[in-house]
């Protein structure tokens, strides 16, 4: 047991640090804020040339750095905490999880090259209802002998309307619950998907909504087993939970320090607010917040660890993921709703960064299961098996 | 930064699990899950001779250096032991203060001769002791005791007099360590000293304080120039303060894992219930429980992060701060949770006149768990202040 970062972790950590504070500052966040694509293509590219973040956890064989998920959470809580507008998530942490999970090893030949080259890409399975189990899976499919015929739309998928490659959840058309779920991998740009922009209460990620109509697959796309492939979607959905309570743990973290910053400066009746106890009493909470959602975000980093070195199991990485997600997701809420009232006024205007933060807490709360989702799942585990007395 | 033990770790693991399966049974059947907090005062004869029994298997004093009698056991193996421990259900360990307190202390800031009579007897489980810091007007404000040290050249002995309160376990104690002032002209910090004082003189008077409970495991303790040998302060006169402070320091990670594993029992107890008698099925109480549980589990990441950070010095990051305002307070959720999962049932005794039942008990001590040690707001105050540098409170 040693549960700390090494010193090369911290080399990782603190490159990232920097690097952020150079190019994800706020006015930079606050440029790309309104455009379409919802990034700086250029700070992207300097991101995969200079950085190459994207090809932390990937294996060298396929063009990655071969690093840990350790890694990939250390870098994500500096993004989460610079707001840094990117592709990154989608394409790293939903997709290249997925075609690590569930790929061939023709399909982790050819496509995790090219996100490693910085090609961007994402994962989609949701739809209307918003359900983000892999039994919520709503688009189908039709087996047409060697091929599937896919149908439905897609909501709320980051960088849905952007990304390069797109991996896709559907269901045969039959299916209910778990059963008949399939993912497959797609250029973007095959006929049959159309999409567009959902612009977003939080502007500093992108939601985008795919239309499929008549999309034909052949067999080689098909990722996992066919019709089987709900246990790997939910892994790759627990991962990618972890990789966004990462960035909420970044997120929280920043909520605190620029709230001290704020009401370090503030006086009112002749003394600085922060004098106040019951303004230190919040930030205290805050920072009991922020430090066990850290302790869960690193053990939660450790298991994607096992999970890839097959030293912990699915249910592990499952649990891992709901307890580390609901805690982050409440912990960055909270220190966001703290951090705009004891900013007073101007927490309310559009100048300060807090804002951004509160936003972003909301939208990572929702995205891949609020945490009510995740207790219950949890609730689940612990209470829905028989009591042996 | 990984979570798995060692192999060795794991061997160590079932050294300690195979001795517990062993030995924690015939007569000390009666002691398995007694003793924690809100029952310490229970089985107290029995608990002592585990205590002993737990020597002669060489679990005593764990973490204590070799010279001290100790096995000089790593974090991974202490945090390991108390796991175990609280797994196969040991009691509360009635040598707990001795061992996690005082010995430190003593091996810090003691002197040669200290070390020699106080040191031995803790490890064999054969003395045991209590904490002699609050007084009727020290209670948050800690500095501002009042029982007094005076020195008498004739006998060398110092005359402690004052009174102490909240003494947890005083009846059950051989000595008690007080913070006392030296110098009466002195305020604040400045001019205390630090005792190693033998209850059982006619200076010492002990009055069982009864608690909402029903049960008394406080005290008040009136100190009548109770006699203490010039041998038995630790550091100078002046010194207490730094001495109080480095005790305190001492109750950190290690020993709270084993306390963990005995809330994790607590919220066993309460699912096994919450799935007897249907309350498993109510939405409100799934979220709870699932809230409960996922509030347990970070509270072990916390205490391996805090340990695995812990400065080769002993010293701890401003991390740590958060550790016992975050347990208070989860712990005394868990309380009320135990009872909404009772529902009806948990205002119905087992029975007269005050029979509480585990986690009935529990909910209502659990009340205690945010105010000693330094209570919630004066967490708070700490955090804020030492962890977050923010401005300090404004002194009267
Ligand atoms: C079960 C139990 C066992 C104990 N065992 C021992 C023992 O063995 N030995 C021992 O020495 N002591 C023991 N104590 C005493 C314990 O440490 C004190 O009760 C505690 O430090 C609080 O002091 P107090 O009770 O005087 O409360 P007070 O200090 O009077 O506090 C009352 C309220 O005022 C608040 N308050 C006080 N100061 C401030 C401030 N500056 N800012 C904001 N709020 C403030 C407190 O948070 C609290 O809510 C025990 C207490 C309990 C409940």
């Amino acid at each position: 047991m040693d549960f700390k970062f090494t010193d090369e972790q911290i080399m990782i950590r603190d490159t990232a640090d920097a690097f952020l504070a150079e190019t994800s500052t706020s006015a930079a966040v606050r440029q790309v804020m309104d455009s379409e694509l919802g990034y700086d293509p250029q700070l992207w590219r300097r991101i995969c040339d200079e950085m190459y973040w994207q090809g932390i956890h990937i294996p060298e064989a396929y063009g990655g750095l071969g690093l840990g998920y350790v890694e990939l959470t250390a870098t994500l809580e500096q993004m989460g905490r610079y707001l840094c507008c990117s592709p990154f998530y989608a394409s790293v942490c939903l997709a290249a999880n997925a075609l690590l999970v569930a790929g061939t090893e023709l399909q982790k030949l050819t496509y995790l090259p090219q996100i490693t080259e910085g090609k961007t890409a994402t994962l989609a399975h949701t739809s209307e209802a918003g359900d983000w189990s892999s039994s919520g899976v709503k688009v189908t499919y039709q087996k047409q002998g060697d091929s599937y015929c896919l149908n439905g739309t897609y909501r709320f998928v980051p960088d849905g309307h952007s990304a390069d490659i797109l991996m896709l959840a559907a269901r045969d058309q039959d299916s209910h619950g778990l059963e008949g779920i399939s993912l497959f991998v797609v250029p973007a740009n095959t006929p049959g998907i159309s999409r567009e922009w959902l612009p977003t209460m939080d502007q500093t990620r992108r939601q985008g909504q795919l239309q499929i109509n008549n999309l034909i697959l052949h067999e080689g796309t098909v990722m996992g087993s066919a019709g089987e492939a709900w246990p790997q979607l939910e892994q790759i959905l627990d991962l990618g939970r972890i990789a966004v309570a990462a960035e909420q743990l970044g997120g929280s973290q920043q909520c605190l320090d620029s709230t001290l910053a704020y009401i370090s400066e503030r006086v009112q009746f002749g003394r600085s607010i922060a004098s106040y106890q019951s303004v230190k009493h919040k930030c205290a909470d805050m920072m009991v917040k922020v430090e066990a959602a850290r302790s869960a975000v690193y053990y939660a980093a450790c298991v994607g660890d096992q999970f890839f070195n097959q030293t912990a199991g699915a249910s592990e990485l499952a649990e891992a993921a709901s307890i580390t997600k609901a805690y982050s997701s409440d912990s960055f809420f909270h220190n966001a709703g703290v951090g705009i009232q004891l900013h007073g006024g101007v927490g309310i205007t559009a100048e300060y960064d807090i804002q951004l933060y509160f936003k972003r807490a909301k939208s990572t709360e929702t995205f891949l299961g609020a945490s009510d989702y995740h207790r219950e799942r949890l609730a689940i585990l612990l209470l829905d098996t028989q009591v042996t007395l | 930064m990984k979570l798995d033990f060692s192999p060795k770790d794991e061997l160590f693991r079932q050294e300690i699990a195979s001795w517990l399966a062993s030995n924690l049974c015939g007569e000390f059947d009666v002691i398995r899950g007694r003793g924690g907090p809100g029952d310490q005062h229970m089985f107290i004869d029995e608990r002592k001779a585990w205590e002993q029994k737990l020597y002669q298997g060489g679990w005593t004093c764990i973490g204590w250096p070799p010279e001290y009698g100790g096995r000089d056991a790593s974090i991974e193996e202490q945090v390991i032991f108390n796991e175990e421990y609280a797994r196969a259900q040991g009691p509360g360990r009635a040598g707990h203060i001795g061992e996690t307190l005082v010995g430190p202390t003593l091996i810090a800031f003691g002197n040669q001769d200290q070390k020699d009579r106080y040191l031995p007897e803790i490890l064999r489980g054969e003395a045991f002791w209590c904490q002699g810091y609050s007084e009727p007007g020290a209670g948050s404000d800690l500095a501002n005791v009042k029982t007094g040290a005076q020195f008498d050249d004739a006998t060398q002995q110092w005359f402690i007099s004052g009174q102490k309160v909240w003494t947890s376990l005083a009846r059950e104690s051989d000595y008690c360590f007080v913070i006392a002032r030296t110098d009466a002209k002195s305020v604040g910090h400045h001019g205390l000293g630090f005792f190693l004082v033998p209850i059982d003189q006619t200076g010492v008077t002990i009055r069982p304080i009864e608690q909402l409970t029903g049960t008394s495991e406080f005290n008040e303790v009136f100190f009548d120039d109770a006699q203490c040998s010039v041998e038995d302060i630790v550091g100078e006169p002046g010194d207490g303060w730094k001495v109080a402070m480095g005790l305190l320091g001492f109750e950190r990670g290690i020993s709270t894992l084993g306390q963990q594993m005995l809330f994790q029992n607590e919220l066993d107890e309460i699912i096994t219930l919450a799935k007897t008698n249907g309350s498993a099925k109510n939405p409100q109480i799934r979220q709870r429980i699932a809230e409960a549980h996922i509030g347990l589990r970070i509270m072990r990441f916390n205490s391996m992060r805090v340990l695995s950070s812990e400065g080769a010095d002993g010293s701890l990051q401003k991390e740590s701060m958060i550790y016992k305002l975050y347990w208070s307070s989860w712990h005394r959720n868990l309380g009320k949770l135990a009872m909404d999962v009772m529902g009806a049932e948990s205002e119905v005794l087992k029975g007269g006149p005050y029979q509480l039942n585990r986690l009935q008990s529990m909910y209502l001590f659990s009340r205690a768990d945010t105010i000693y040690g330094g209570t919630n707001q004066i967490q708070r105050n700490l955090i804020a202040e030492r962890a977050l540098g923010m401005p300090r409170e404004p002194r009267g």
